[in-house]
This record gives structure tokens, sequence and C-alpha cells, in this order.
């Protein structure tokens, strides 16, 4: 029975990092898009669903090289703006974080869509006329009405990140302790001659972990149901 | 409270187009449903904009074109035809939602006072959800006036209710609105909602206002073209057993009721149709109530007559076609015997 070494570990711990860190960050952003689009009238609606949804039909390799020509030392974001402030991102953790949280982005915003469209309208308009503004309405009745589809939505993006693979490989390339995350420990250990059991258990890992936050997302969902 | 409405809105083939006054503590807006009542309500509440027009509420802009005050600085509360709570919160979080969003110089409200009257005081600690529909309702009615509203918009707020519970929230919805003294709009398409909550009556049909009366004058007026006539709601007092019938004294007058009520008053609907009018007091008859009244007035309304009788000090409005009139000579001053069937009445639950 093989062992895991130092690399495993860090390669499950940089996951872990990488998939709560982009959940994270993409957090408000995915619950803006999502609010945008459940309860805003404006022109180029549907370019922002599409621009949104893309990366869930996109091959995540696209993504990833988009990513890199975007951010890279010659990209217009690297040139312009990361490289006078000094950051560097490509082959960092961060890029991986970045590439991650483009990709399970999708996911999020549509499982919040779906717990902001559960909410009656009226509900809203009632707290409106109760004298909530909008932002207090957003925080006292939207928020709270929607947090289990906010919760399964994470749940549901951090489990698609644990197993991102195309577009972290190109942005953050596969440097062990830096930037590798147990699906490209994987792949080394699946194209090394004597890597067959490592490899098993990593993937053993991996089910493992995706298994827990999938009945977690489980749960969510059924509760959600029930409540409605 | 004075409020100006100048309103202009068009959508797909409706085109809504106001231009009222409301001064009255208690106004009723009525018609039938698509008449644009629920778009007027939304425009006054903040919830909708108007295309064009003009909103004032004692002499303060809400909306002119130019300035549109958002719902929650109009100080409007709402009461919808069905309640709408938060379902993540208490009965009492819901109540004190608009109450701790009101500023405390302007609240007026108490809310135990309030309790008390909607007598809801036992469910405070309740989630909203194990409610009954008259308790969700009664809990959303506090919850608008706790928010201490200058107006109150009620909109349809009855007619998802049934009957008894009806009459139960029209007591609420009456005794609230005079302890704390908010002045409301009443919007529904129920003739006799109207009669029991409003005391001027707007008349809306096709997005526009047709007439302006009282709840009465407007029940008069569609005597003839509605189906169940023009109903009386007689004032009675407490009943007792008379044989197989009950007696109830309605004013001076005694009458003879096959339905028998163990409440100190109670509201008995009669329609005119119901009421057969004799010239002579008649021999013998099977109905069982027969009233000597003096006839007050005419007015013809479709192609009926309404006969208005003063019977013991009571007010009764009969029908009758013009062959009638002329054949029995009624006229004003008169003397007639109007024969009801104690089977005729309907007690209004409550």
């Amino acid at each position: 029975m093989p062992s895991f070494s130092s690399a495993e570990y860090a390669a499950i711990l940089l996951s872990l990092k990488v998939a709560s860190t982009a959940t994270l960050v993409s957090l408000p952003f995915g619950f803006g898009a999502a609010y945008l689009m459940t309860y805003c009238r404006f022109r180029g609606k549907i370019a922002l669903d599409v621009a949104v949804n893309l990366p869930l039909t996109l091959p995540p390799v696209v993504i990833g090289y988009l990513l890199l020509i975007l951010l890279g030392q010659k990209g217009f974001i690297g040139r312009h703006l990361l490289e006078p402030l000094g950051i560097r991102l490509i082959f960092t953790w961060k890029a991986a974080v970045i590439a991650t949280a483009v990709v399970g982005f999708p996911l999020l915003v549509r499982s919040i869509r779906i717990g902001m469209e559960t909410i009656d309208p009226m509900i809203i308009k009632a707290s409106r006329t109760l004298g909530a503004g909008w932002l207090d309405a957003m925080f006292s009745v939207i928020i709270p009405l929607s947090l289990r589809g906010v919760l399964a939505g994470s749940a549901l993006m951090f489990a698609r990140a644990l197993g991102e693979f195309g577009a972290t490989i190109i942005v953050a390339g596969n440097i062990p302790g830096v930037t590798q995350t147990i699906p490209l420990a994987i792949y080394d250990y699946a194209s090394s001659p004597d890597g067959d059991a490592m490899a098993m258990l990593l993937c053993l890992v991996s089910v493992v972990i995706s298994v827990l936050v999938l009945l977690f997302h489980e749960y969510l969902s059924r509760r959600m149901i029930r409540v409605d | 409270m004075e409020l100006r409405i100048v309103l202009q809105k068009r959508f797909g083939s409706f085109d809504l187009d106001m231009d009222v006054a409301i001064s009255h503590f208690r106004t009723g807006v009525f018609g039938p449903s698509g008449s644009g009542k629920s778009t007027l309500v939304s425009m006054i509440a903040g919830l909708e904009r108007p295309d064009n027009g003009l909103i004032q509420l004692n002499g303060e802009t809400l909306f002119d074109g130019s300035l549109d005050m958002p719902p929650d600085k109009r100080r409007i509360g709402i009461i919808f035809q069905h309640p709408h709570l938060f379902p993540h919160l208490s009965t009492q979080g819901n109540l004190l939602y608009g109450l701790n969003r009101c500023p405390a110089d302007l609240r007026r409200v108490d809310f135990d006072t309030l309790v008390e009257v909607l007598q809801i005081g036992h469910l405070l600690k309740r989630g909203v959800n194990h409610l009954s529909g008259g308790e969700k309702q009664r809990v959303a009615i506090g919850r608008a006036v706790l928010s201490n509203p200058r107006l109150l918009l009620m909109d349809e707020p009855l007619s998802a209710l049934d009957d008894t519970l009806r009459f139960q929230i029209i007591g609420y919805l009456k005794s609230v609105c005079e302890t704390f003294s908010i002045p409301f709009i009443f919007i529904s398409h129920s003739l006799l909602e109207m009669r029991l909550m409003a005391d001027q009556v707007l008349n809306v049909a096709g997005g526009r206002i047709i007439g302006s009366s009282s709840a009465e004058e407007l029940a008069r007026q569609r005597l003839g073209s509605s189906q169940v006539g023009y109903i009386n709601l007689l004032e009675l007092g407490r009943s007792c057993e008379a044989g197989t019938l009950y007696a109830y004294p309605w004013g001076a007058a005694r009458l003879l009721l096959s339905a028998g009520s163990d409440r100190d008053n109670s509201i008995a609907e009669l329609s005119s149709k119901d009421i057969i009018l004799f010239k002579q007091h008649p021999e013998a008859i099977s109905a069982r109530n027969l009233l000597q009244c003096t006839v007050r007035s005419l007015f013809s309304s479709g192609r009926k007559i309404g006969v208005e009788l003063e019977c013991s000090g009571n007010t009764l409005i009969s029908e009758v076609v013009q062959d009638a009139v002329t054949e029995l000579g009624i006229a004003p001053g008169g003397t007639v015997y109007a024969a009801v069937k104690a089977s005729a009445f309907r007690m209004l639950p409550g």
C-alpha cells in the first residue's frame, strides 16, 4: 500500500485552497450577476447571459488559453494593469484560482438565480412599501430567501473547481508544490511508468471529497423544495 | 388626506387615463377585473411608473414625470389580495418589519394596541407558514399598519377569503383604520364590500373613472342592471324564538326570519326583488312579514323602478316595473304594504 509523500499532501491542500478561494471570490460577482439577470431589465441582458454561461460549453483549454493571452506579460491586462502594479499571475496558484473561478462561475450563477426566481416578487414589493430601500430589501429579503440557492451554487462550484484541469494547466502550469492540484498530480502519475497506485489513491481522495460536497448540495436542494 | 392623481399609462392595448382628487377618509375604487384598479394602486404606491402624470399626497409631490419618489419613501401602505408575508420571519418579525423602518418621530401606531385590535397576540412567536388564511391576512394588515402609513391602499384584500373570513376581516380593517385614524383607499369588484367599507366610491371601467358617488347611490344606480337587484342591508338586534321562526328587532319594527343567530347585532341581506308591494292590506298571505310603509321616493334604473320605502324609521328599497307603479298608483307620500318571506333574508356571516 503506497502512502502519500509531502507532494501529494501539498496537492490535496492546494486543491482545497484553490477551490475554496475561487468559490469565495466568485460569490459576490455571482450574486450580482444573478441579481441583474433576475430583477433588472436592461439592454444587453442576453449578451450577459451568454457571457456568463459560455464557460459551461467552451472547452476549459480554450478558457485557459484565452486567459493566458489576456493575463500574460504581453496580454492586455497583463501589460497595462498587472505589470505596472508589480503583480505576476501566470504560473502561480492565483492563476489557478482565476481559471477555476471562470470555469465554475456559470454553475454558481445558475443556482443563485434559481434560488432568486423562487422568491415571490410580491414579497419584495411588499418590503419596498414597508419602507425598505432596494439595498435594504436585498439584505433583508432577497439574500435570506435565496441563501439556499447561494449555498447550493457554492457547493456545486467548489466541486467543479476541485476537478479543474484544462484551464489550470495552461495558465498555472503543473509545478509540484506550487500549482499542482489533485487532477494535475494524477495526470503526472498516470503518465509515469509506476505511478498507477498513487494515481488510484488520489482518485479515491477526489471521489471522497466530491461525494461529500454533492451530498451537501443534494441535502440543500431537498430542503429548498420542501420549504417552497 | 388630499390625494391628487393625474395618470396616464399604456401597455399593450390597455390604456389608462385618470384624473381625480381624493379627499374622503374611506374611499372605494370599484370596477370589474381588468379595469385598471390594481395598476392605479401600483402607481400610487410607486411600484409601477406612470407614463405621464402627477401624484400629490397632502401637497407633497410623489410623482411628476421628472420626479419619481421610490416606494420606500412614500409612506403609503398596501394590503394585497394575498398576505405575502416574509416566510423567513416570525409573525412578530413580520409585524415589526415596517415599524423598524419608520423614523421614530413618525411612529403613531402602538404595537400592543394593534396586536389587541387584531387579536394576534397568541401568534407572535409562530412562524408565518403555520398560520391559517385569515390569521395571515390579519398579520398582513398589522404589518402594513405598523409601518405608520399616511395612506393605506387595500387591493382586493378580501377576494381570496371565504365568506365567513371576509366579514371578519372587514371588521378588523375598519376597526384598525378607525383606531389609528389612517385614511384608506379600498379596491374591490364587490359592491357589497364597497358599501361596508367606503363612503365615496370611484367607479372605474376600461382604465377610466366613469363616475363618483356614494356607495349607496352606486348600489341604487345598479339596481336595474344587477342580477340580484339592490341588496338591502338590515341591521338587526338580538333574535328570540317565535314558533318555528326567529323574531328580530329592526329599528322599531319586528321581522320574522327563518335563520337564528346568537349575536347581539347582525346584518341581514334582502334583495329588492324579494319584496312584494300591495296597495291595500292583503287579507291573508303566506309571507310572514307584512310591513306598512310610506313611499319616500322613486328612482329609475334601467327598465326597473326602485321604490324607496320608509318603514318604522328604517329604509327599504324595493323594485317594481313601470306598469306596477301606474296600476298601484305608487307615488311619494303614499302608503303601501311590503310583504317579505321569512326565508328571503340572508344573514351575513361574521
